[in-house]
């Protein structure tokens, strides 16, 4: 018996009225990468700006008058009046309704002008790092750009003497350092490994489980034209979330492209294929569509975690690094990252590209080990 | 090739695991036949239809399939047997006509509209041929299984109890269709769990534990099981029903509207309990012939209290 093009069209055409039919998954394959676009794109941001800020002011010197006006100017400071002591400043910390307290201590001007090193103490509530590491980050610049503006012309001598060296930083790629142009090329390894992982791995075991596989299996059907009948769709449906995550990523974000396409293409098909090889591979574990998707969340957990993609892969421990490199979404992140913000062409990701062929390799043979040709 | 018998295996067996679920299994089909698959649930019945028609390997055993071989062209068979699983096995997103069209597809039929359109005049539902399979009545759904099972015009017919939640006229017409079909030359082997389908079979094979206990032409099994037969009538049946199973040599009471089927595979020890009734002179007691009727109430009952002993 040969393989036959026309049955894998007559599976291939059912599938997608299945497909058609079940709105809420079809929605859920258009509608799940807008949703998390917006979302991540639009709502999380790391660089948290327009934090409410007491100051506690036992001095009000024109220095000070500066600094403070400079914290009002950074954006990162939202200043919300006065606190009228230690315990006042506290409460507002404790209760939420401020993020920063900067007390100025009595005579810090004066302090200033005798060299005393006066400590101007800011306290942070630092139950979220994130949130606040950015403002106290420019807090020290705003101090010293304050003291320059005071200390100018005759007061030049008054003014502490400068480091003795400078640092230039350069932020490459991402020169306003937007979170969005981070997330944003990311969260398309995100998309695509969730649903694809769990629409694959649903779609099989819903013939198992609905009985209807034992119908396919009595039919002269051969398993290698249902398992290609019902993957191909989801490549399909991987292109169209695709293209609607660039369209997007591209105008609403202004996410620049600067690589090769090329290289982009190659990288994004390779990884719905290994998303898709994972996805047959659950299936062929999972007993009911509720296994199934027990176990996709399961692969997904550590795509958003251990990839890279919400916190910086090298600052994870060692374990867990080699954990994250076994993950396909890692691989594929640092693909889209490359080629989108760094402009790389196929060279600069091929070992990237030779990881997750390695991956598809290990998850193909389990997978063909598992699966199961007749109901034996 | 007319003689030959259409199903002939010899030693089937399967195991899951440590379990044998079918167990050196014989069965000879003979052409055109209806053949009745007997046996409680969890017996091997659909085990042994689906080694039968390809889709599982034995374990052990072999024989042939319209003549092929059971283990290596499970393909040729699949493509001249129609199978008709124990649920509805349809999709029940797909319309009926998509249904039956994508079955046609599977089978690469040549004219696929005519004969879609065909089956869908036949059933009776041309006109909604555009509803989803998912909507339809039990029985409806029954109809549409046989009908796409048929598409390929096989010349086996594998039913895995065919007519479970079927209402009984739908049944009745289900089994008209598969005398019919029987009438001309498809071979036709069922499995059911009731009475009224059974004794509409040429053959009956019975089947617990894997093990095949009875096999023969339907009118041969009564002989088989050899069951002595009496029938009671009289006042108060109920009552007397009740003391009757209580009573040793009495192995079966069987309640046909007003009157008692009264068996025993022991002559003896049933007719002594009968002498001490029939002196009572309340009831009329007669001998009767055993039928398949209470062949089958005694083979189905037999079986659950294997069913007991193998869990104490």
């Amino acid at each position: 018996m040969k393989f036959s093009f026309a049955r894998l069209f007559a599976v291939l055409a059912k599938e997608f009225i299945q497909m058609r039919r079940d709105r809420i998954t079809f929605g859920m394959m258009i509608g799940l990468p807008i949703a998390q676009l917006l979302l991540f794109g639009y709502i999380i941001n790391s660089d948290a700006r327009h934090l409410p800020t007491l100051i506690e002011l036992n001095d009000s010197g024109p220095l000070v008058r500066s600094i403070i006006s400079g914290m009002q100017i950074s954006e990162y400071f939202d200043i919300q009046g006065t606190a009228a002591g230690v315990d006042s400043g506290e409460q507002a910390l404790r209760d939420g309704s401020a993020s920063f307290v900067v007390v100025f201590p009595r005579d810090f001007e004066r302090d200033i002008v005798r060299g005393l090193k006066p400590t101007l103490l800011v306290t942070a509530d630092a139950s979220d790092p994130s949130a606040v590491g950015g403002a106290v980050g420019a807090l020290n610049g705003i101090v010293s750009r304050a003291m320059a503006e005071i200390f100018s012309g005759p007061l030049a001598r008054l003014a502490p003497s400068p480091p003795p060296f400078e640092v230039a930083v350069h932020k490459l790629y991402n020169p306003e350092g937007s979170t969005s142009t981070n997330i944003v090329p990311g969260l398309l390894a995100i998309i695509l490994s969730m649903t694809l992982v769990m629409m694959t791995a649903v779609a099989i075991v819903k013939e198992t489980e609905r009985g209807t596989m034992e119908m396919l299996i009595a039919t002269p059907v051969r398993p290698l034209e249902v398992m290609l009948g019902k993957i191909v769709p989801y490549v399909f449906v991987g292109y169209v979330q695709t293209v609607v995550f660039l369209l997007a990523g591209l105008t609403l974000f202004g996410v620049p492209f600067e690589g090769s396409w090329w290289a982009f293409f190659v990288g994004f098909n390779l990884f719905i294929v290994v998303n898709l090889a994972l996805g047959f591979l659950i299936s062929a574990a999972a007993r009911s569509q509720m296994q199934a998707m027990q176990l996709s969340m399961f692969t997904i957990l550590p795509s958003v975690l251990l990839s890279g993609f919400l916190f910086p892969f090298a600052a994870m421990p060692g374990w867990a690094q080699i954990i994250g490199s076994a993950v396909p979404a890692t691989h594929f992140l640092r693909v889209v990252r490359t080629v989108m913000l760094k402009g790389g062409d196929i060279g600069d990701v091929a070992g990237e590209m030779w990881a997750l062929v390695a991956i598809l390799i290990v998850i193909s043979v389990v997978a063909m080990l598992r699966y199961r040709q007749t109901l034996d | 090739m007319t003689d030959a018998p259409v199903i002939d295996v010899r030693g089937l067996t399967k195991r899951f695991g440590d379990k044998t679920v079918v167990d050196h299994f014989d069965i000879a089909v003979p052409r055109g036949a209806i053949y009745g698959f007997l046996g409680p649930n969890g017996s091997g019945k659909t085990t042994t239809i689906r080694m039968i028609c390809g889709l599982l390997t034995p374990d052990e055993g072999e024989g042939t399939c319209l003549g092929f071989d059971v283990r290596r062209d499970a393909a040729r068979i699949k493509e001249r047997v129609g199978y008709m699983t124990q649920k509805f096995s349809y999709y029940e997103d797909l319309s009926i006509r998509e249904n039956l069209d994508f079955v046609a597809r599977m089978y690469r039929l040549d004219r696929r509209r005519q004969r879609v359109d065909a089956a869908l005049d036949d059933l009776g539902l041309a006109d909604r041929q555009k509803q989803l399979a998912g909507s339809l009545s039990g029985g409806w759904k029954q109809r549409l299984a046989l009908a796409a099972c048929l598409l390929h015009e096989p010349d086996l017919l594998l039913l895995d109890e065919p007519t479970a939640g079927v209402d009984p006229k739908a049944r009745r017409d289900f089994w008209d269709e598969i005398r019919r079909l029987s009438a001309r030359g498809v071979t036709v082997l069922v499995s059911t769990h009731y009475m009224d389908e059974a004794i509409q079979c040429d053959f009956i094979t019975y089947i617990a534990y894997g093990r095949k206990l009875i096999d023969g032409p339907s009118a041969e099994i009564p002989a088989m099981v050899g069951l002595v037969t009496y029938r009671v009538s009289g006042p108060d049946i109920s009552k007397l029903e009740a003391e009757l199973q209580k009573e040793d040599g009495v192995e079966q009471v069987a309640r046909f509207g007003a009157v008692l089927h009264v068996s025993g595979t022991d002559r003896a020890r049933l007719e002594s309990v009968v002498e001490r009734y029939r002196a009572r002179g309340t009831h009329e007691w007669a001998e009767k012939k055993s039928e398949l009727e209470e062949a089958f109430i005694y083979l189905m009952a037999g079986a659950r209290d294997n069913f007991a002993r193998d869990a104490a």
